[in-house]
C-alpha cells in the first residue's frame, strides 16, 4: 500500500477554466468532487503567449533605428492584448468561482497566470489531488471529436489524477473501474477504494477479453471489504468499443482507467488507447498514471 | 536534446513563418552574394553556406526564429586566408570552426557573454555596420556616374517603396529595389558591374566534398588561427542576436544549443562547399518584422534561398552590384544602433569609452574579436576602478596611550593596494598603531602584501602594530574559500562580516 499513499499528496483540486464550452461542466465537476472530499477548489486559467506576431510587415527593409521602433511597437500591442486577456480571463474566473460558491463549495480560489497550462501546472503539481479539465481546450472548441492537443501534453507531463470532462455535469450514480491489472489499473482500483467520492456509489469492475477471473476477484474482494458494491463483468471485442458500450448500456456516470502507458512514439502509431475512449463516451473520465 | 522542439516552435506560427521566410530569402541572396565578394571567394560559396546553415540551425539551434547564413562579420575575417591559400583552405577552417564552436557549446562557453556589457554590444553592432558599409566602398570607387545614380535609385526605391498604400508593405522593397534597377540596366544596356562579374553562382545542389587540403600539422597551423577567430566571433554575433530576439518576441532562448546548432551549422556548410555563418542581426529583425517567430521561418529562408538561386541563376547573374550596394547600404543603416548616437550625450563617459574603443579597434583591425576583447578588457577595468572608490579609512589618535588606530571600510584589492596604504601616516611618531579590519574586504594578495607592507612600516619606526579582525578580511579572498556555495559565507563578505 505505500507505493499508493503519493496518489493523495496534494491538498487542492484543481479546474482548469479557459472560456470553452466545457468550462462550466469542469467547474460543476470539480465542485462536486470538492463537496464530497472536503477540499479547497483551485480555479486556473492560463493566459498562453500567443506566438503569431501581432503585426506584420513585409517591406523587408530596416533603416534607421528599425529595431527599436519595431520593440517599441511590438510591446504596445503585446501589452494592450495580454492586459485585455487578463480581464477576459477574470470574468471568466470570476464567473466559475460564484457557481461553485452556489454549488456550496466554501474554500475556492482562482489563479491566473502566463505560459501554457502544462509549465503552470506541473508547477503547481505538489498541491495537486485531483486535476479536472475538458477535453478540448477554446481553440478546438468547434470540432465534434478528438481532444485537445493541451490534454494530452497536460496527462504526459503531470503524475496526478486527471479527470477529463466532455459533456455537461449529471451527479455519478455508478462508477465503472476498467481494471488490466497494471500499474496504472491498480492505482485506480487504490483510488476507488481510498477516495471518499466512490464510498457511497456502487462500482462496476470491468475487464476485456478473457481469462481474467482470479484477477478481477482479487479486485471485487478488495473493494467488497472496503464496504462498496461491485458488479463484476468481462466484455469481448474490441477494447475500447466495447467498453464505451457498457458505459452507455448501463448508465455509468464517472469512468477510471490508467492512461498513457505507450511511449509517445508508439501512440502516434497506433492511436493510443485512452485518446480513443476519451472520444467514445459522453461521461467523464479519471485517468491515473 | 539538439533535436529537440516542440510542435508549437515548428508549426505555431506556420503563416507568418512561411511569409517571413520568403521575406528573408529575398533579402538574403544580396547579402550572401556580396558578403562572398567581401570574401573574395564566388558568390556560390556564401549562397551555398547560407542555405546550408540556415537549413541546419533550422533544426539544431538554440532560438527559434532566427536567421543564421554566410556573415559580413565573418567574411572580414577570411580575406587573407582565401588571398594567402585559396578556396580549400577556407572550408577546412569553416569545418574546424563548427567543431570549436560544438566545443564552445558543450563546455558552456555562452555564459561567458555575461563579460560582454552592453557597451560593447552596441559598439560591436556599430562596428559591424560600419565594416558592412565600408565593404561596399571598392563597389563605389573609380566608376562610372551611373552606378552612383543606380545606387542613389536603389536606395530610394527600398525606403520610398514601404510608404506606397497597400502594395508597400506587402511586397519587400529590397526585391523591388534588385528587380527594378536589374530591369533598368538590361534594358537601357549599361555597361556596369552585374553579379556575373564577380564569380561562378550555383547552378546545382551543393554536393558533398571533403576539403582538399593535405591532412598535416602545416594545414592546422593555417587555419587554426582563422578558425578561432570564425568561431568566436560567430558565437559572440549569434548570442547578441539571439538576445535581440529574445527582447523582441519575448520569449526565452537556450544559448549553449545556440553555440552547438552554430557549430554543426557551420561543419555542414563546410562539407558542402560553402563558408563559415552566423546569425545575422539584420536578417533577424526583418524576420521578426514579417511574422516569422517560428523554426519554419528559418527552414523557409534557407530552402527558398537554394531554389530561387539555382533556378534563375541566369538572372541572378544579371544583377547589377549597384542593386546589390543599395541592399548592402541599408542593411548597415538598419544593423547600426542609432540610438547610441543619442546616447552619448546621457551615458557616463567610461560607458562611451568603452563603445567607441570596441568600435576604433575593429575598425581598425577588421577583426570583431579584437574589439570585442578590448571592449570588455576596458569596461573591466573602469569597472575596477569604480569598486575601488568604494575605500575610506578612518583615524583615531589616543594622545593618553600614544596609539594611532586606523579603520578601514570597503574593497582592498590590486586596484586599491595604493591608495590603502596613502592613508597610513608613518611619519608620525607614535608608540601603538591599530590597523582595524574588521570591515573591509581583501580581494586578492596584492591587498595583502600591502598590508604586509604596513605593518613592517610601522614596525622600523618604532610602533608597536596590532591588527584587529584580519582573519576576517583575509577569508574574503574568496579565491580559496569558494564560497559561492555558502550563502552564510557570502552573506559575510557582503554584509561586511
Amino acid at each position: 500500500m505505500s507505493d499508493y499513499k503519493n496518489l493523495f499528496t496534494g491538498n487542492e483540486i484543481l479546474a482548469c477554466i479557459d472560456g470553452s464550452s466545457v468550462s462550466t461542466a469542469v467547474c460543476d465537476y470539480s465542485s462536486w468532487i470538492a463537496g464530497i472530499v472536503e477540499r479547497p477548489l483551485k480555479l486556473i486559467h492560463s493566459i498562453e503567449n500567443n506566438p503569431e506576431a501581432p503585426l506584420v510587415d513585409y517591406s523587408g527593409a530596416i533603416g534607421l533605428g528599425s529595431q527599436d521602433e519595431l520593440l517599441s511597437e511590438l510591446i504596445e500591442v503585446e501589452q494592450s492584448r495580454a492586459s485585455l486577456m487578463i480581464k477576459k480571463g477574470q470574468l471568466m474566473l470570476n464567473a466559475a468561482k460564484e457557481s461553485a460558491v452556489n454549488a456550496g463549495v466554501t474554500n475556492v480560489s482562482i489563479y491566473q497566470h502566463h505560459g501554457t497550462l502544462a509549465e503552470s501546472l506541473i508547477e503547481l503539481e505538489d498541491d495537486i489531488r485531483v486535476l479536472v479539465m475538458g477535453i478540448r481546450g477554446k481553440e478546438h472548441d468547434s470540432q465534434s471529436e478528438g481532444i485537445g492537443h493541451q490534454l494530452e501534453t497536460v496527462i504526459r507531463s503531470l503524475h496526478k489524477p486527471i479527470l477529463v470532462v466532455n459533456e455537461e455535469f449529471t451527479e455519478p450514480k455508478k462508477a465503472m473501474l476498467a481494471y488490466d491489472g497494471s500499474a496504472a489499473c491498480v492505482k485506480a482500483l487504490q483510488m476507488v477504494i481510498s477516495s471518499k467520492l466512490f464510498k457511497k456509489i456502487p462500482c462496476h469492475l470491468v475487464h476485456v477479453g478473457d481469462g481474467a477471473e482470479a484477477l478481477l476477484s482479487e479486485a471485487s474482494d478488495k473493494l467488497i471489504q472496503a464496504g462498496i458494491e461491485v458488479t463484476t463483468v468481462q466484455l469481448e471485442g474490441e477494447a475500447d468499443e466495447a467498453l464505451a458500450k457498457y458505459q452507455i448500456e448501463n448508465d455509468i456516470g464517472i469512468m477510471l482507467m490508467g492512461a498513457f502507458s505507450h511511449n509517445k512514439f508508439r501512440d502516434f502509431l497506433l492511436g493510443s488507447f485512452t485518446a480513443k475512449m476519451l472520444e467514445k463516451t459522453n461521461r467523464p473520465l479519471l485517468l491515473l498514471r | 536534446m539538439l533535436l529537440h522542439s516542440t510542435k508549437q516552435d515548428w508549426l505555431g506560427n506556420m503563416r507568418g513563418d512561411v511569409l517571413a521566410g520568403l521575406v528573408v530569402a529575398l533579402a538574403l541572396i544580396p547579402e550572401a552574394i556580396a558578403f562572398s565578394i567581401i570574401a573574395g571567394v564566388d558568390p556560390k560559396v556564401g549562397l551555398y553556406a547560407s542555405f546550408c546553415i540556415a537549413v541546419i540551425t533550422a533544426f539544431v539551434g538554440g532560438r527559434p526564429g532566427m536567421i543564421s547564413a554566410a556573415t559580413g562579420a565573418m567574411a572580414l575575417l577570411m580575406v587573407t586566408l582565401v588571398k594567402q591559400h585559396g578556396l580549400e583552405y577556407l572550408l577546412a577552417a569553416t569545418l574546424l570552426t563548427g567543431f570549436i564552436q560544438i566545443i564552445m557549446g558543450y563546455l558552456k562557453l555562452g555564459s561567458l557573454m555575461s563579460f560582454v556589457s552592453r557597451s560593447v554590444v552596441t559598439g560591436f553592432v556599430n562596428a559591424l555596420a560600419i565594416l558592412i558599409f565600408m565593404a561596399q566602398l571598392p563597389e563605389l570607387t573609380n566608376v562610372t556616374w551611373h552606378v552612383y545614380a543606380m545606387t542613389a535609385a536603389g536606395l530610394g526605391v527600398i525606403y520610398l517603396f514601404p510608404l506606397l498604400p497597400v502594395i508597400g508593405k506587402v511586397i519587400p522593397s529590397p526585391l523591388v529595389c534588385i528587380l527594378s534597377l536589374t530591369a533598368v540596366a538590361m534594358i537601357v544596356g549599361i555597361d556596369i558591374r552585374t553579379v556575373g562579374d564577380m564569380g561562378e553562382l550555383p547552378d546545382t545542389l551543393p554536393v558533398f566534398l571533403w576539403p582538399s587540403v593535405p591532412l598535416e600539422f602545416a594545414t592546422l597551423e593555417i587555419i587554426f588561427p582563422y578558425a578561432m577567430a570564425l568561431a568566436v566571433v560567430g558565437l559572440l554575433e549569434s548570442l547578441m542576436t539571439a538576445t535581440i530576439v529574445d527582447d523582441l518576441t519575448d520569449t526565452s532562448s537556450d544559448k549553449n544549443r545556440e553555440c552547438k546548432g552554430q557549430g554543426i551549422a557551420n561543419i555542414g556548410a563546410g562539407l558542402l562547399g560553402g563558408m563559415a555563418g552566423c546569425a545575422m542581426i539584420g536578417q533577424s529583425v526583418i524576420n521578426i518584422k514579417s511574422g516569422g517567430r517560428g523554426r519554419l521561418s528559418t527552414l523557409v529562408a534557407g530552402v527558398v534561398l537554394l531554389i530561387m538561386v539555382v533556378f534563375l541563376n541566369d538572372w541572378v547573374a544579371q544583377i547589377p552590384m549597384a542593386a546589390l550596394v543599395s541592399v548592402m547600404i541599408m542593411v548597415s543603416i538598419g544593423t547600426f544602433d542609432w540610438g547610441s548616437i543619442k546616447n552619448i550625450k546621457k551615458y557616463p563617459i567610461s560607458t562611451n569609452v568603452v563603445m567607441i574603443a570596441t568600435v576604433v579597434v575593429v575598425v581598425w583591425t577588421h577583426n570583431l574579436a579584437y574589439g570585442v576583447f578590448a571592449g570588455v578588457l576596458l569596461g573591466s577595468l573602469f569597472f575596477a576602478n569604480k569598486i575601488s572608490h568604494f575605500m575610506y579609512a578612518e583615524s583615531h589618535l589616543d594622545e593618553e596611550t600614544s596609539t594611532r588606530t586606523y579603520t578601514f571600510h570597503g574593497q582592498i584589492f590590486f586596484n586599491s593596494a595604493d591608495r590603502f596604504l596613502e592613508n597610513f601616516n608613518f611619519k608620525e611618531a607614535v608608540s601603538n598603531v591599530v590597523i582595524d579590519l574588521d570591515r573591509a574586504h581583501f580581494w586578492d594578495i596584492t591587498a595583502v602584501h600591502s598590508l604586509d607592507m604596513a605593518v613592517i612600516k610601522f614596525r622600523r619606526e618604532g610602533a608597536v602594530v596590532k591588527v584587529i579582525g584580519l582573519n576576517q578580511a583575509s577569508e574574503t579572498i574568496i579565491d580559496r574559500f569558494g564560497i559561492h556555495d555558502k550563502p552564510e559565507e557570502l552573506e559575510k563578505v557582503l554584509g561586511g562580516h
